[in-house]
């Protein structure tokens, strides 16, 4: 892997974990007045795949939705402009942070109601086969997703008709409050499931962004070369609460132990590190790096401030196309 | 009872005029697809889908596995593909399964994206009635998707009606849910051969008429147009108001001739509870040209689920005698021997006398 790829994917990293720290840090502004799923920790993920992915490629996201949006391009401005409820966020504020878009990027779609979006990203990879176009669909969903019947018709459908299909199950053990022991059986491995459906499926460490980028590199290109769906199921942690802008270890839901080794257990502090050592970048880069991030988010948040909140007589308009 | 009509031009069942819109949809527009259960299968949907497999092959029209909810959001992602995806379920029910995606999906995608993305799907849903259809396979559900901003409700009554307004629907940017009442796929009605749309959003006065307006859509058009003709013998002049399309609604032709008539009874193809015919009274009511004066009833489907066993089911439904009573109620008017004189113009359980079940 080349330097290039190793500091792009750490910069990836370091723009994510940033934007939801100020998303954090002025939620209590009450100027984003919409619900927040924030992935702090989860960064790895969409940063190492999304680099593979082409212009082209599409992606669809779910309730958590912010990282995939940055990963594949999303603009920022419009992002927290959207968060911010103005007219110049990118669904015009009437979707709010679980209803990213970003159609040029190739972000199509985030929804809050877990794993509906996989059917969909499933038709648009139909659509894509049978208009010969050479694209993949990305769809990312939680673990919680898994439990949904329509996990288990897309999946049916994606291998039946061999469709150009990435899924990626973020795996973070987590369903707001409920943990993945008191909802799936311990001995079943969610890879092993749409394995046995007959979608190729793999399990990784989804805090290892090196080795997501370079296995989800092979699947991508033999994806788009065989037009035949993979299923990768990553083990993660998210850091923050389900919903909101803050910690809430305070309730006890996670065990101590647990909690502790996934927070050393960082994807970007290892990297940094790892980076720093091999003289990918030096500690004063490091530094411009930060620099350059925060003045791109400040000047994010103070175009979303400064923009207006869509006037009345955009209530009615676009509920009907016709 | 039929409406005859002079054999001037061709007559074809309301089946073969779904037939024909989507045979002519799909020739003119290569992106128009066809998917259900069953859509290529030896019985093609009560015949809705003959042929289509045969003249546009594997990649229009497509067989699928028995999954009602990935199904409607495997239509809406084909759509954003630029597809125009025709669904079908052989029951309404069966669309219980899938309302995440219509309502929170399909209803709202262009809603949320602030216009960016638009979904132009249909959704061909068939209610049943008799043969001991049951509680499963026999509602008319159609207010449930009437009450919700972003799609469109269409329930045409007539085979020419049929044809033009599904062509209409294929041919709209957002989703339209189509009925199709069971009983109407063997009505007759003069279709023109040629391609022709029924825009969406108007309703029809199917009769004319001055002493007293009722409004109906689907079957239930069938039994109106069957009171109106008792009606005659009884010196009442009857205006048949048919919906066509539930969303939007169409309302001020109704206003029109309740203003002429000032009697309005709405026969809803559902149940009289929280319908349709509470929709149409209180857009009639609270019009600002609304007349005090106006009399207002309604007749429905009774409030209970329809069971199986014709002797019950056959109290649920309001026919066109029922609907005869109810007027001669509005009007306080005896209609004597309505009932005995009458009693071949009753619904029985099929939807004529050459229909031997099973469905």
């Amino acid at each position: 892997m080349n330097k290039k790829t190793k500091f792009n994917l750490l910069y990836s990293m370091i723009r994510m974990r940033m934007v939801e720290e100020r998303i954090s840090s002025e939620y209590s502004n009450q100027q984003m007045r919409c619900p927040v799923h924030l992935s702090v920790g989860q960064e790895a993920i969409s940063s190492g795949i999304c680099l593979n992915l082409k212009d082209k490629d599409q992606v669809f996201s779910a309730h958590r939705s912010h990282f995939h949006y940055l990963a594949k391009g999303g603009n920022l401005k419009q992002m927290i402009s959207e968060l911010f409820g103005k007219e110049t966020g990118c669904a015009g504020g009437k979707g709010g942070s679980m209803h990213l878009i970003d159609i040029k990027a190739g972000l199509i779609a985030a929804v809050p109601i877990v794993g509906s979006t996989i059917p969909i990203g499933v038709g648009l990879a139909w659509a894509n086969k049978l208009n010969r176009s050479n694209k993949v669909v990305v769809i990312f969903f939680g673990e919680g997703a898994t439990e949904e019947g329509v996990f288990y018709e897309s999946i049916n459908f994606a291998a039946l008709h061999n469709l150009p299909i990435l899924f990626v199950c973020e795996n973070n053990y987590y369903s707001v409050y409920s943990n993945i022991k008191n909802r799936q059986p311990t001995n079943r491995k969610i890879s092993n499931v749409s394995k046995s459906m007959g979608v190729e499926s793999y399990r990784m460490n989804g805090n290892k962004v090196e080795e997501i980028f370079t296995k989800t590199q092979k699947m991508i290109h033999s994806i788009r070369k065989n037009n035949k769906p993979i299923l990768i199921e990553l083990s993660t942690y998210r850091v923050l609460e389900h919903c909101g802008p803050n910690n809430d270890d305070h309730l006890n839901y996670r065990n101590k132990k647990e909690l502790k080794r996934w927070l050393n257990n960082c994807p970007i502090e290892k990297y940094k590190e790892h980076l720093l050592k091999q003289k990918v970048l030096s500690n004063e880069e490091l530094k411009k790096v930060y620099q350059k991030i925060d003045k791109e988010i400040s000047q994010s948040f103070d175009f979303a401030k400064k923009s207006k909140f869509p006037k009345k007589d955009k209530l009615f308009k676009y509920i009907y196309a016709d | 009872m039929q409406t005859k009509i002079k054999n001037k031009n061709r007559n074809i069942n309301y089946a073969e005029a779904i037939n024909e819109a989507l045979l002519q949809s799909m020739k003119l527009d290569k992106k128009v697809v066809v998917m259900g259960l069953g859509v290529d299968d030896p019985k093609r949907i009560f015949g809705t889908t003959n042929n289509l497999f045969e003249v546009f092959g594997k990649d229009r029209v497509f067989d699928m596995p028995t999954s009602e909810n990935a199904i409607t959001g495997f239509a809406i992602g084909m759509s954003l593909g630029k597809f125009k995806p025709v669904l079908c379920h052989q029951r309404v029910e069966f669309a219980l399964l899938t309302m995440d995606q219509i309502i929170n999906q399909a209803a709202k995608w262009f809603y949320m994206n602030n216009g960016q993305m638009n979904v132009p799907i249909v959704i061909r849903l068939i209610i049943g009635r008799g043969w001991g259809q049951g509680p499963q396979h026999s509602q008319s559900l159609e207010n449930l998707f009437a009450g919700i901003p972003g799609l469109k409700v269409v329930s045409p009554s007539s085979a020419y009606d049929a044809k033009g307004m599904l062509i209409s629907s294929i041919a709209d940017k957002d989703p339209v849910i189509f009925f199709e009442h069971r009983w109407l796929h063997s009505t007759y009605s003069q279709v023109p051969n040629k391609f022709y749309k029924i825009p969406i959003g108007k309703s029809k006065i199917a009769k004319k008429g001055k002493d007293v307006t009722i409004v109906s859509s689907s079957y239930m058009t069938i039994e109106s147009m069957k009171a109106s003709e008792i009606l005659k013998n009884y010196y009442i002049d009857a205006e048949v108001v048919d919906l066509r399309t539930l969303r939007p609604l169409d309302v001020n032709p109704i206003i029109k001739s309740v203003n002429k008539t000032k009697k309005l009874l709405v026969v809803d193809n559902g149940w009289t509870q929280y319908g349709i015919s509470s929709e149409v009274i209180t857009k009639v009511t609270t019009h600002k040209n609304f007349d005090k004066n106006i009399i207002v009833s309604r007749v429905g489907i009774a409030d209970t689920p329809i069971p199986s066993t014709r002797s019950l089911a056959k109290l649920c439904y309001p026919d066109c005698v029922d609907i005869c009573m109810q007027i001669s109620k509005i009007l306080n008017k005896n209609f004597s021997g309505l009932s005995s004189r009458f009693k071949n113009y009753r619904a029985s359980d099929t939807p004529n006398k050459y229909f031997t079940g099973p469905f």
